[in-house]
């Protein structure tokens, strides 16, 4: 019950008050750790606090009428219908609060757009639907999925604390430096939003959109997909940890090697069930979302891979519809996203996975030869 | 067409034909009015519905009633329909029924294109609702439909969807062309332009935007049908176009749509604050100007919907001074109603609840808006619940609530029954409370972080999003009241003079309640 | 405003229904076609469905037009109705106008921002980094990626036929104005004269393109696949060309329409709504003429 009582006083308050800050409830933008958001925060509460007090005036005015003047009450109506001289002052007035608004807005705005002096480039590029953050300075690049299970989606499982806004590899960047985004869409129109540094751009197919920030307080912030893009554009997070400078290059150096290591394992010899094994992984995270866990797709817009003629038969097919993707819809060409190893694994569980029990195996390497012929 | 024999002395004196064909063939603007009120009843319905599948599905985190593509075709449908369905036509009916009472013309300017206007209406919106039903799912791209989603990524049925938007672009201007013809051509004697009551200034404006900017929407659906099917690459980088011409075209549509689903009820409500405060309206001249600034500057404005797709720094200042200058002539509207209120004698039945609500929540989302307007801010609201609490403050208290006061208003006048007022109460006192328990806790949800067009969400906005559910199923429901109301008031009830309000003003109230089926076959004289 | 008494209200009509019929069936049908056809199935059934649409459109445009010629003879319009009659038609020729200014716009913008920052000129300049080897140029031969898109060998020059056209048309725009006067000073034979001659002037332009499309196809490869300045092209002229198609359409009707004795000296606003149309076409050439051929 103490529950239920709040939230009623909460909800009567929230209607009357709309700035009021409640305990735990969020009912404000936060101010967020960089100066840009900072700004933007002290921005949104003083126009807030102006267009309060115009409203307090107006309905303040608004209501003595309506206690005061009521036919109820014997009011007799007066019979003016003109002042040119309150007129022009309501027409001032307004304009004069106009300017002073604009001109910090104004300033904020211009230091948005400055980009220059970066000292991390980092290029981000949506797909639907999950992000790839390319560090371009030290080649080495990775996806970013959305990492909160079905189950818990689909209700059969509690929900984790940061249900939806959770990611395998969240993006690293280091505190105190500043950081300039390279923003790009590989399909569809997506936004990339950190509400805590107040940094929000649209990834554009075809175009480079830049945007910065500078993080001075290190910690894990959390954003989403702010463009509709699609069936999944609900589930495409956004997960950004901060970390100081020392341990932000030790993970550079880490991913750097990372890379060398995935490089070489395209020459190991693998075996089917290796393969498999990894490429039901890589299917969960690149393939499901269109083609379903169980791959039976979602017809017409994603076809089935159950039973489907090229993955039963068409080898040559399937390998270069993954790799090249199919033009014009919304089958990406995966041959730049993927490495040749998970390549090979994905198609090789595709043709195994679900009854489609082929026994047909592509190799890594086999894949790395289709990919240098073309 | 047996038109030509006769003589138009006969036209005038007989009723109503009998049957379908009446309201299939006719040339009536009382009909026209009629059949276009009933079906934008209908389609708020419908979009309402949606509205509600919409809330089910985020009353808790989590998937449950639908899944994620069926809730972006209803987002969009409910979207289009609301917009082009609901607010539009309702306004057209107003104008039908109204401008020529309120001008002292005989009938519209143009009445057998008038009737065309109306009926291809239901026929864009019967191919609309059946994309529903096709393979593939209806479009499920926002009514925005944003290149390239709506392009190489849309479902098949987008090419219908396409056509539906011709159909209404048609329907549109050619009301809207009979509206200008009307007002420009038809006026009693005597009512020079600054005479003419202010409704019929705010449709003549609204005209005018019409008909400038639905041509453009039609461009733009012109340029996704031949980027879909003619392999052009107007909205494709690799063939040198850009997705975000999509969006200043869509745009320059756009933002003068929304004034179009609100300078009418500007209008209606002018005349009934000033009716219910006994006392003429306020600065007459300066609401003429002010609709007319609002009209010119909404061409100005476009891209403040565009604020964070990469715009040069040059355009987000110009676009954000546009905008934020709007507030100005609004604000002179809102001050204007205000003091036509202040030392009146007010009386407060349907009409003037509804009205007094769509002032003070009008300008809450009118605030909104400028905080909207306020670009570098922009970049945290934008495409969040706070842009869709804005948007359903200037929309539902705003358009919805007008046309709700301009029905009760107006409803003796075309039925010849007084409604019930404690019911009619009832609504608006419902639907206030539903309303804005249904879109306040929005502004919360935006500023805390929430995107808008997502199925589920994460757990720190389920207390508020369950609130707006509430809200909104309470305030859906009162609608069927609203129903009920209407339909008891066309059956029966208390017979209603031919001015049923002391204090209104105007032509239409000279003539008896329900007006004949022709008026003014002689025009009246204005002094 | 004084003669309302004698405004002319029609009879119920069945015309509208028709039309809406008509319209609904033709562009249901249509928009089959292109989705069946995108998806190789079968169009057969949506092109029946298109013709019964356009036979309807056709029956509806003889009967309406024909019933509003008839109540004009008739003489039950008053100068009231003609004023309605030409708000009607100027605030059409104005939604026609923002239709091509969109198309105007589309233009303006990919050739002043889009191309340049491909290219990596000006604010989204970084963007050229994804498409390699891209340079910006007006008319754009070289798309951003050709595989997808292959450019143009060679566009088509202004001095040449586009010239002739601009000729004809301008000179098609002073011949129906001197069919205009002839009209205002009764002169039927005149008006004959001048009328045809501009159908003719029409007649030759609408060849003369066809004629430059063709070669844009066969010899150029400038298609609407090669990119954004075929698309634009064409989608400019396409469209100014069908306009040209329905203007040309309307002034035979109004020949036909003079040989039958319709029309008088101070009552032919018919006449005139088509000369509007012409002039107002011929006004969106120059426009053509200037940003997508000359500059
Ligand atoms: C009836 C419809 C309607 C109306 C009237 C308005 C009115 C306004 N709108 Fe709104 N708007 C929409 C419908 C409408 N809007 C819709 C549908 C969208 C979303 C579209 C989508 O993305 O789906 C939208 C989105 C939208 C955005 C984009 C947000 C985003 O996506 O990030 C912006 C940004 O500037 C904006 C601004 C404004 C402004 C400044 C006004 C102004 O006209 C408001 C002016 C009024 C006042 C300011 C109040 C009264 C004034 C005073 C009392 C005077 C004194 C006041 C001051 C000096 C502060 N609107
Ligand atoms: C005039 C326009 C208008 C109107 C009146 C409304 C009315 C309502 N709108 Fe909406 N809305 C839009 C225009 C409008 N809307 C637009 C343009 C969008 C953006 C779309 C996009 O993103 O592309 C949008 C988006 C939108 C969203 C965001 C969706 C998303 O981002 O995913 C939501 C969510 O709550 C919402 C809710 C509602 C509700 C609850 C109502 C209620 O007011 C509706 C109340 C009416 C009824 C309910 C009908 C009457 C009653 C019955 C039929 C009986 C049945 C009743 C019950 C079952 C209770 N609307
Ligand atoms: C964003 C959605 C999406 C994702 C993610 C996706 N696909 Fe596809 N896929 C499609 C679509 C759409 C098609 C149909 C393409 C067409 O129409 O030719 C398709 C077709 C295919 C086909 C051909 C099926 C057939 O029977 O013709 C294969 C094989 C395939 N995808 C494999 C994959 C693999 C492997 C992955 C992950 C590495 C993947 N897809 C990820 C959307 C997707
Ligand atoms: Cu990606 Cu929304
Ligand atoms: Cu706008």
């Amino acid at each position: 019950m103490r529950v239920h009582a709040k939230r009623a006083v909460a909800l009567a308050a929230g209607l009357l008050l709309p700035v009021t800050v409640m305990a735990d409830w969020t009912m404000n933008m936060s101010p967020g750790v960089t100066s840009t958001s900072n700004q933007i925060f002290s921005l949104h509460m003083t126009i807030l606090w102006i267009c309060v007090a115009i409203g307090v005036i107006v309905f303040g005015v608004m209501f003595w009428s309506i206690f005061a003047h009521r036919k109820s009450r014997g009011a007799k109506p007066a019979n003016f219908h003109e002042n040119t001289v309150v007129e022009v002052l309501w027409t001032i007035i307004p304009l004069a609060i106009l300017v002073a608004m604009a001109i910090p807005a104004t300033a904020t705005l211009v230091e948005m757009y400055d980009t220059t002096e970066s000292d991390v480039d980092i290029k981000i590029t949506g797909y639907q639907w999950r992000w790839q953050y390319e560090y371009i300075d030290d080649d080495f690049s990775f996806f970013s999925n959305m990492s909160t299970p079905r189950d818990q989606i689909r209700n059969r499982q509690a929900k984790g604390e940061h249900y939806l806004l959770e990611v395998d590899n969240p993006l690293v960047i280091p505190v105190g430096k500043k950081v300039r985004f390279l923003l790009t869409a590989n399909d569809v129109i997506h936004s990339w939003w950190v509400p805590a540094f107040g940094v929000k751009k649209d990834a554009i197919p075809g175009f480079i959109n830049e945007t910065w920030t500078r993080v001075d307080v290190p910690g894990t912030y959390r954003g989403q997909c702010t463009e509709l893009c699609g069936k999944d554009h609900g589930f495409m997070p956004v997960v950004v940890k901060a970390v100081p400078e020392e341990e932000y290059n030790e993970w550079v150096a880490e991913q750097r090697e990372m890379a060398e290591m995935e490089r070489q394992l395209t020459e190991k010899d693998w075996t089917l069930d290796e393969l498999m094994e990894r490429g039901e992984r890589a299917y969960a995270t690149a393939c499901a979302s269109c083609h379903q866990a169980d791959g039976t797709g979602l017809p017409p817009a994603f076809p089935a891979l159950k039973g489907s003629q090229m993955a039963l038969e068409d080898m040559e097919g399937h390998i270069d519809i993954v790799v090249n993707g199919a033009p014009g819809t919304a089958m990406q060409a995966f041959g730049n996203q993927l490495s040749e190893v998970d390549l090979a694994a994905v198609i090789t569980y595709e043709r195994n996975a679900w009854g489609n029990n082929t026994g047909e195996m592509v190799t890594p390497k086999e894949i790395f030869d289709y990919k240098n012929q073309q | 067409m047996s038109a030509v024999a006769d003589t138009h002395t006969q036209d005038h004196h007989h009723g109503p034909a009998k049957g379908i064909s009446r309201w299939l063939l006719t040339t009536n603007h009382k009909d026209i009015g009629s059949m276009y009120l009933i079906f934008s009843f209908a389609m708020f319905l419908l979009g309402g519905s949606m509205a509600m599948v919409i809330r089910a599905e985020l009353f808790q985190p989590g998937l449950q009633i639908v899944e994620p593509e069926f809730f972006n075709q209803m987002t969009t449908m409910h979207g289009l329909i609301m917009v082009f369905g609901a607010v539009m036509p309702a306004f057209v009916g107003l104008a039908n029924w109204m401008l020529p009472l309120m001008v002292g013309a005989p009938d519209m300017a143009l009445p057998r294109m008038n009737n065309w206007s109306f009926w291809l209406l239901p026929c864009a919106f019967l191919i609309l609702v059946s994309t529903l039903f096709m393979q593939g799912g209806a479009p499920d791209f926002g009514w925005t439909f944003y290149a390239p989603l709506s392009t190489t990524y849309g479902p098949p049925s987008t090419t219908f969807f396409i056509f539906a938007v011709h159909i209404m672009g048609v329907s549109s201007i050619m009301g809207a062309i009979n509206v200008i013809a009307t007002i420009l051509n038809m006026r009693a004697p005597g009512m020079t332009l600054m005479k003419m009551p202010l409704f019929v200034w705010t449709w003549l404006i609204t005209a005018f935007l019409l008909i400038a900017v639905m041509p453009v929407l039609a461009g733009v659906v012109t340029m996704m049908l031949m980027d879909i099917h003619f392999g052009t690459s107007f909205f494709d980088a690799s063939g040198g176009g850009d997705p975000v011409l999509f969006q200043h075209v869509f745009w320059f549509f756009g933002h003068p749509e929304v004034y179009i689903m609100i300078l009418p009820a500007f209008g209606a409500i002018s005349h009934i604050v000033s009716a219910f405060s006994r006392k003429p309206l306020f600065g007459y001249a300066s609401m003429v100007y002010a609709v007319g600034a609002i009209a010119i500057m909404s061409f100005m404005v476009w891209a403040h919907h565009m604020f964070t797709v990469g715009m040069p720094l040059a355009g987000q200042l110009f676009f954000m001074y546009a905008t934020m200058l709007i507030a100005v002539p609004t604000g002179v509207k809102v001050f204007n109603w205000v003091t036509t209120m202040f030392r009146g004698s007010l009386s407060f039945e349907a009409p003037m609840l509804f009205s007094v609500a769509f002032i003070i929540l009008f300008t809450i989302g009118g605030f909104s808006g400028l905080m909207l307007a306020i670009a570098p801010a922009d970049f945290q609201y934008h495409d969040t619940y706070f842009v869709v609490a804005h948007f359903h403050y200037v929309l539902v208290p705003g358009a919805i609530f007008g046309i709700f006061a301009s029905a009760y208003f107006w409803l003796p006048k075309w039925t010849g029954h007084m409604y019930d007022e404690t019911l009619a109460k009832t609504h608006f006192w419902l639907s206030f409370i539903g309303m804005n328990l249904a879109f306040f806790p929005m502004h919360f949800l935006g500023l805390a972080g929430m995107p808008r067009r997502i199925p589920d969400y994460a757990l720190q906005f389920t207390d508020f999003n369950m609130i707006s559910s509430i809200g909104a199923f309470m305030f859906g429901a009162t609608q069927l009241l609203f129903l009920f109301i209407v339909v008891k008031c066309v059956k029966g009830g208390k017979k209603a003079p031919a001015k049923p309000w002391d204090g209104a003003e105007g032509l239409e109230w000279t003539v008896p309640s329900p007006a004949p089926y022709h008026t003014f076959s002689t025009p009246p004289e204005v002094k | 405003m004084a003669d309302n008494q004698t405004y002319y209200v029609p009879e119920q009509s069945k015309w509208p229904i028709v039309a809406t019929v008509g319209l609904g069936v033709t562009l249901y049908g249509v928009a089959s076609i292109m989705v069946n056809g995108k998806q190789g199935e079968s169009t057969t059934g949506s092109w029946i469905m298109f013709m019964i649409g356009a036979l309807i459109m056709a029956y509806m445009l003889f009967g309406w037009f024909g019933a509003v010629i008839r109540e004009s003879r008739a003489g039950l319009y008053s100068p009231q109705m003609d004023r309605s009659f030409r708000w009607g038609m100027s605030w059409f020729i104005f939604s026609e106008v923002m239709f091509f200014a969109a198309f105007f716009g589309a233009l303006f913008y990919v050739r002043v921002f889009v191309v340049p920052w491909l290219g990596g000129e000006g604010d989204k300049g970084s963007t050229n980094m994804l498409w390699e080897g891209f340079q910006a140029s007006w008319p754009l031969v070289n798309n951003p990626d050709p595989q997808a898109y292959p450019g143009p060998t060679e566009v088509i020059g202004p001095w040449g036929l586009p010239l002739i056209n601009t000729i004809l048309l301008v000179t098609s725009s002073f011949t129906v104005t001197i069919a205009h006067h002839a009209m205002k000073a009764g002169d039927r034979a005149k008006i004959k004269l001048w009328l045809m001659a501009t159908i003719a002037l029409a007649v030759v332009f609408m060849f003369v393109q066809s004629y430059e499309y063709l070669h844009a196809y066969r010899d150029l490869d400038l298609t609407l696949q090669s990119g954004i300045y075929g698309s634009t092209f064409f989608m400019l002229t396409g469209f100014h060309g069908a306009h040209v198609f329905l203007g040309t359409l309307m002034l035979v009707i109004m020949l036909i329409r003079v040989n039958k004795g319709h029309f008088t000296a101070d009552n032919h606003f018919g006449f005139e709504a088509a000369a509007w149309y012409w002039h107002f076409v011929d006004v969106v050439w120059l426009g053509l003429f200037v940003f997508v051929y000359v500059i």
